[in-house]
């Protein structure tokens, strides 16, 4: 496998994590799939993590 | 004021649904805050500090859910409770109304998705990395947005993913363009034989952007997440990258946009463009000497404007001269732009305040500024003095990132949410000093949804409040977008305008006029 090889081709996108990243790809003609994805264990640190991520890029 | 809350025990929602949850109650007339959060330490201790841990708090664990609300009186307090309630049910059921049947697990969502080729992945730093893997073993690639993966994981992820032939873009990669699809914060820009590797997710979007406007088009857009470029990691998957670029017979020229990458891998970069790379490489390292990246064969540009620039002339086919005459006409123009701004300015207004949204734009913006007008303030300041007592409040020339973190705990990236920056641009408004007010405005998927209705009166606003007292406030916007975005650059851009907004084709164009402006009213001394 090379990563060239994904070039060219239908992208077709799992999604785990924000609903809002399937919402968009969605909107752009993208074929995804969402997976109803749950902290192992809780899911305290995810809503910190993320209001700090939450696009600080 | 009320403060009311109630503790849900063992509820899941993701960080995005509970901020645009939160910030609906908000919007409530007589609300003055609200907040639902999982019941960690650090967010109880947020919640302490804005006056909202009630006693019935401080038993929740990790895994339960608070929401609290600041009202005017308890009936609206507890209104708003039963609001929330209900907001966060109707999220779930959309939730589960998005397939038949939501697989739990990436192994579920293959055998619906059989020939899936990418994941992304969003959910905290802790376990993405795991995730990652358990994708790559599959023989998928990878798209990691999650921040805080620890920096062995990333090493073991993009060494692993080197050998099988897989990327890893991230983590803390925030946009990506594959195959033409726009992931997490991308813009929707044009197809075309342009090839990007970026260590900056501003920078790659200003300068996909760029690109587009002037007529080109992305053949593939890779982020690496900042990290990769240091020595730890060494480079690994800008390197994969550039070959992957090299060989995509869609690709006729490379652009890389990065801050300046350690030297161990830049000399790594330098040798691949000498030895491998057939097609033409431009750079831009934010901040990096020009000369290392034309020493390593690429032809170096000084800004993402010229970066994307250099590439759409490349692309089609012009020679740098063209190129260089239209930079210098553009230049030209800027000049003259700023000589009427200037001799509108009343007596003392000679500052500029820059109030970002995107971290490397505010790079570059400083980093034109200190050629032009010497070191501003700020709370991301490039030379430690300059580093505001309180980043809140600006001093003489200051450019703030308002994406750093004293800024977005407890609230959404700035990008989405213009609440602080609008108060704070009528806040520089009313300071008699202030000449120029310097803004970013970036579009995409992911960003603020309606740029133009919510910034729009809040330009008009500012610029009204400095003509009360006799002054005119410049106030210029650059816009990283284009018009195929959900929000439609030419349509944001007429919004801006019509408020009384200069709007220039880049952030380096806004930078240089507002630089201009504040040398010719003699900010700079």
């Amino acid at each position: 496998m090379a990563i060239k090889d994904l070039f060219g081709k239908e992208l077709k996108v799992i999604n785990i994590g924000l609903l809002s990243f399937k919402e968009s790809l969605e909107d752009a003609g993208v074929k995804v799939i969402q997976v109803d994805w749950r902290p192992p264990a809780g899911g305290d640190e995810e809503v910190m993590e993320a209001l700090k991520k939450l696009l600080g890029k | 004021m009320v403060v009311k809350g109630v503790v849900k025990k063992g509820q899941y929602f993701d960080s995005v649904t509970l901020m645009l949850v939160a910030k609906g109650l908000t919007e409530v007339e007589g609300v003055e805050d609200a907040a639902i959060v999982m019941g960690t330490d650090e967010n109880k201790s947020i919640l302490e500090s804005s006056g909202m841990l009630l006693d019935e708090f401080k038993q929740a664990k990790d895994s339960d859910l608070i929401i609290v609300v600041k009202a005017k009186d308890e009936a609206l307090a507890e209104k708003m409770l039963e609001k929330a309630e209900k907001d966060l049910q109707e999220s779930r059921t959309k939730f589960e109304e998005a397939g038949d049947y939501l697989p739990k697990s990436l192994e579920g969502a293959l055998e619906i998705m059989p020939d899936a080729n990418l994941v992304l992945i969003s959910v905290a730093g802790k376990y993405a990395g795991d995730e990652a893997m358990k994708a790559l073993e599959k023989g998928l690639h990878v798209m990691l947005f999650s921040d805080n993966v620890p920096l062995e994981k990333e090493i073991e992820l993009k060494k692993y993913a080197r050998d099988k032939g897989l990327l890893v873009m991230g983590p803390d990669c925030g946009t990506a363009i594959i195959n033409g699809a726009p992931l997490a914060f991308a813009n929707v820009v044009n197809r075309g034989d342009i090839g990007i590797v970026a260590a900056s997710g501003t920078g790659l979007q200003e300068v996909s952007c760029v690109i587009t406007n002037e007529g080109a088009g992305i053949s593939q857009a890779i982020g690496t997440g900042g990290r990769d470029v240091k020595k730890d990691v060494g480079g690994i998957m800008f390197l994969e990258g550039m070959k992957a670029l090299n060989e995509d017979e869609n690709t006729k020229v490379i652009a890389l946009v990065s801050k300046p990458p350690h030297e161990d891998v830049l000399k790594k970069i330098a040798n691949l463009i000498k030895e491998e790379i057939k097609k033409p490489v431009v750079g831009i390292f934010i901040g990096g000497d020009p000369e290392v990246v034309k020493s390593a064969g690429a032809i170096p540009a000084n800004t993402l404007e010229e970066a994307g620039l250099i590439a759409a002339s490349l692309s089609k086919g012009k020679s740098m001269d063209e190129f260089k005459k239209l930079l210098e006409e553009r230049e030209e123009e800027i000049k003259k732009l700023a000589e009427e701004e200037a001799s509108k300015k009343k007596e003392g207004q000679k500052y500029v305040r820059g109030l970002y949204t995107g971290g490397t734009l505010c790079d570059e913006a400083q980093l034109l500024f200190k050629d032009m007008i010497g070191y501003v303030y700020g709370n991301a300041p490039l030379k430690e003095e300059f580093k505001l007592k309180d980043s809140w409040k600006s001093f003489k020339n200051t450019v703030v990132d308002l994406g750093e973190d004293e800024f977005t705990v407890g609230r959404p990236h700035p990008m989405i949410d213009y609440t602080l920056r609008n108060k704070r641009i009528l806040e520089e408004a009313k300071d008699p000093e202030v000449a120029v007010i310097l803004l970013d405005v970036v579009l995409g998927y992911g960003s603020n949804m309606k740029p133009g209705e919510e910034l729009a009166p809040v330009i008009k606003k500012a610029k009204e409040m400095a003509k009360k007292e006799g002054r005119d406030l410049s106030i210029i916007c650059s816009i990283t977008g284009t018009k195929k975005d959900p929000q439609n650059k030419d349509k944001v851009e007429k919004e801006l305008k019509e408020a009384g907004a200069i709007v220039m084709p880049s952030n380096a164009a806004a930078s240089k006029l507002s630089a201009y402006i504040v040398k010719k009213l003699g900010g700079d001394k």
